[in-house]
């Protein structure tokens, strides 16, 4: 996850306290969405950005997690996410959102 | 967990799906969606 972004939700939880603050994740790339995840829950594992060392805890789903499909709007869904359902390996980003949480 | 009521940080891709598809996404479940971001990879 990028300095900006971790000095966002950084600044945003220092703000409003992170209670009901989820982060959803749009990524493509396995590794990115892993990396996104434990970043916001366990701090930034590369120890470089605003979140190093920072356990904001917050919880984190994937747009594509069926979490999140069954709970948005369908007509809504399908126009958004539809297309990248199809040319984006979802299957992946799912067991990579598993991962991170340890679910899998 | 249920989207409606919490408050969503959407952090999307410009190669994959943007931060306003996620937020238009989490509106649609009943969360408030209190940022959005896209990243740019290139």
């Amino acid at each position: 996850m990028d300095p900006e972004n971790q000095a966002l939700i950084k600044r945003i939880v220092e703000e409003r306290g992170g209670d009901d603050i989820v982060v959803m994740l749009g990524a493509a790339d396995a590794e990115a969405v892993g990396v996104a995840a434990e970043t916001v829950r366990d701090g930034d594992p590369a120890w470089v950005g605003p979140l190093a060392g920072v356990q904001l805890g917050l919880p984190v789903l994937h747009v594509f997690e069926d979490e999140v499909k069954r709970q948005a709007d369908a007509s809504v869904y399908e126009s958004q996410i539809g297309f990248f359902e199809m040319t984006l390996d979802v299957d992946e980003v799912k067991e990579a959102m598993k991962r991170a949480r340890g679910d899998a | 967990m249920e989207l409606k009521g919490k408050k969503v940080i959407a952090l999307g891709e410009r190669d994959s799906v943007p931060g306003e598809a996620i937020a238009e996404v989490a509106r649609s479940a009943g969360a408030e969606v209190i940022e959005i971001r896209t990243e740019c990879f290139v």
